[in-house]
């Protein structure tokens, strides 16, 4: 019995979820993406216009085209303050503005703390684990909610079954539709940044929104202030004459502020609890009949410090792994798509095989380096080709990794 | 009946993966990672009970250390957001490290504890943290009743 070879590599990240890190730019999901792109723009169309930075030529085509009439009049703003106030003031926007721009592509671009969906063993393992402890369901009756109890910190905390990941949810994760993963501290799906705001990116997105609230309002202020001063210096309507681009980017600034400005204090309230906007909407923790936030340490200082200072987590996807599918796998319904090979289920083994391990193929040359007698056969039965070895599974690619030869390069 | 092992090298030509045993998490905690300490039933007869919680335990300390929420933590977290979190791409965080340690630890186990008595520990990480799972493996020569009644007595016990 031999394996089919599938000839097309597949990447772990294809395999599950739609959440595509290194490739953003070709995810599907058109709407998402354009809202993503229309932030950039208007961030940065109206830091530029503004401050009138010195761009290269296809970035300045592609971000001032809009606004290159409007803002003809604006570019007097800024030399105007570096003279008349002081040249800091650029200065300190234009490092408000990199910043605001490295927060909104960390968030973007970095890993919200997905899980990984369960391999069919594991799946197979909780499978009947839940049979176990439901017992015999009467047929024709639906069986129970599969839900798990823990307590944590003396509450009790329902974690929910994810058919899709085929794993129990740890506490405060949940799965997000958009980009059909379990995230870990789930906080909600971000249209503006494109991706999922869960454990690992949330200081991130929030000094994004921390900082752009401080950027709005600052342009807004000195916005103001050019204005004012030129008015002093020539008269109210002269200005209005000479400077017709400003209040388009006063008018944009505002609206902003309130939206920006006002997420940002919603989520500095929901830091300051330990909760996430998931659990906030739900209710989980509010009111007197619902349990009290168990990962709450009741001291807002606390609470912030967690949040926003605690300690970097790592990345648990194996982003550029291969899936490996050159394997005789059992005709499990929790083995992806991929798999086109269902070879009959031996007797021997109770759970299907581990995707990780090796064939008889890759296998058989290292045997064959030793000189025992019996290790490799002519025409292997169809439970010898199932067999790894544990030195290959020690020092496999997969275990000493790509885990961390790729945290490096990516958040 | 227990299989022994005397080495990996023997364990590498005799070995046929029988089952596997999954850790879960531990959340009484909250949810720092921690992993249950309760010994599983189907290593029985394989490992002793006192082995298994200390390699748990330890594992339990290490990720405890590596999400420890202090002075270190703080001044890696303030550093890192002053230059905007650039400064990860060049430096390793904490957690990394340890997560190393941890590596080396299980492989240290796994070749000193584990693999002569015919399991494997996979580290958390290649399961997205959630399980321990541990490999038992049944000596091939032998495997022919003693993986198929093994098999069977697991089902039956479930």
């Amino acid at each position: 019995m031999s394996a089919v070879m599938i000839t097309r590599k597949v990447r772990k990240w294809e395999s599950s979820g739609k959440e595509h890190f290194l490739l953003r730019w070709t995810r599907n999901d058109g709407p998402q993406k354009g809202v993503f792109y229309l932030t950039l723009f208007l961030i940065v169309g109206t830091c530029l216009t503004v401050l009138s930075i010195r761009v290269s030529r296809p970035i300045a085509a592609s971000t001032l085209f809009i606004w290159a009439m409007i803002t003809k009049n604006v570019i007097g703003a800024c030399p105007y303050l570096a003279i008349h106030l002081s040249p800091a003031i650029p200065v300190f926007a234009i490092v408000l503005f990199l910043f605001v721009m490295a927060m909104l592509l960390r968030t973007s671009f970095s890993d919200p703390g997905v899980l990984p969906r369960a391999l069919p063993e594991e799946a197979t393992f909780i499978e009947m684990e839940i049979e176990a402890a439901n017992g015999n369901v009467p047929a024709g009756q639906r069986p129970p909610p599969r839900i798990r109890n823990v307590q944590i910190n003396g509450q009790i905390v329902k974690l929910k079954y994810c058919y899709t990941c085929k794993i129990f949810r740890p506490p405060r994760a949940s799965h997000c539709s958009i980009c059909d993963n379990c995230v870990d501290r789930f906080d909600h799906h971000c249209p503006w940044v494109g991706n999922c705001v869960g454990k690992r990116n949330y200081r991130y997105f929030y000094l994004f929104t921390l900082s752009l609230s401080l950027l709005t309002i600052y342009i807004f202020t000195f916005d103001i202030v050019h204005v004012v001063l030129r008015s002093v210096d020539s008269g109210f309507v002269k200005t209005l004459q000479d400077t017709p681009g400003t209040y388009p980017f006063v008018l944009v600034c505002f609206f902003t502020l309130w939206s920006v400005v006002g997420l940002t204090g919603f989520h500095t309230y929901l830091i300051s609890l330990n909760q996430t906007t998931n659990e906030d909407i739900k209710g989980s923790w509010s009111g007197k009949n619902r349990v009290q936030n168990p990962y709450s340490h009741k001291n807002i200082l606390k609470n912030c410090c967690e949040v926003l200072c605690g300690p970097a987590y790592p990345s648990v996807l194996d982003r550029r792994g291969l899936m490996r599918d050159d394997l005789p796998i059992t005709s499990s319904a929790a083995v992806p798509a991929i798999r086109s090979n269902p070879v009959p289920q031996t007797t021997k083994t109770t759970a299907p095989l581990i995707p990780n391990e090796h064939t008889p193929d890759d296998t058989k040359p290292s045997i064959a380096d030793t000189t025992n007698p019996h290790a490799e056969k002519s025409s292997p039965s169809p439970k010898e080709e199932k067999q790894p070895t544990l030195y290959k599974a020690l020092h496999s690619p997969s275990l000493q990794s790509t885990v961390w030869t790729y945290e490096k390069t990516c958040f | 009946m227990a299989t022994e092992f005397h080495n990996l090298q023997e364990l590498r030509h005799s070995a046929s993966l029988a089952n596997k045993v999954f850790i879960q998490r531990d959340y009484s905690e909250g949810t720092t990672c921690r992993f249950q300490t309760k010994f599983p039933s189907e290593l029985d007869s394989r490992i002793e009970r006192t082995l298994f919680e200390d390699t748990v335990k330890t594992l339990n300390n290490y990720y405890a250390e590596a999400e420890k929420i202090g002075g270190q933590s703080y001044l890696e977290g303030c550093l890192a957001c002053t230059t905007a979190y650039i400064i990860f791409l060049c430096m390793e965080t904490r957690y990394e490290k340890v997560l190393k340690k941890i590596g080396r630890y299980i492989q240290e186990q796994n070749e000193k504890i584990y693999a002569p008595r015919g399991l494997l520990i996979t580290d958390p990480i290649e399961r997205g943290m959630r399980v321990i799972e541990i490999s038992i493996y049944e000596d091939r020569a032998s495997s022919g009743s003693s993986s198929g009644s093994s098999s069977t007595s697991g089902t039956s016990a479930r």
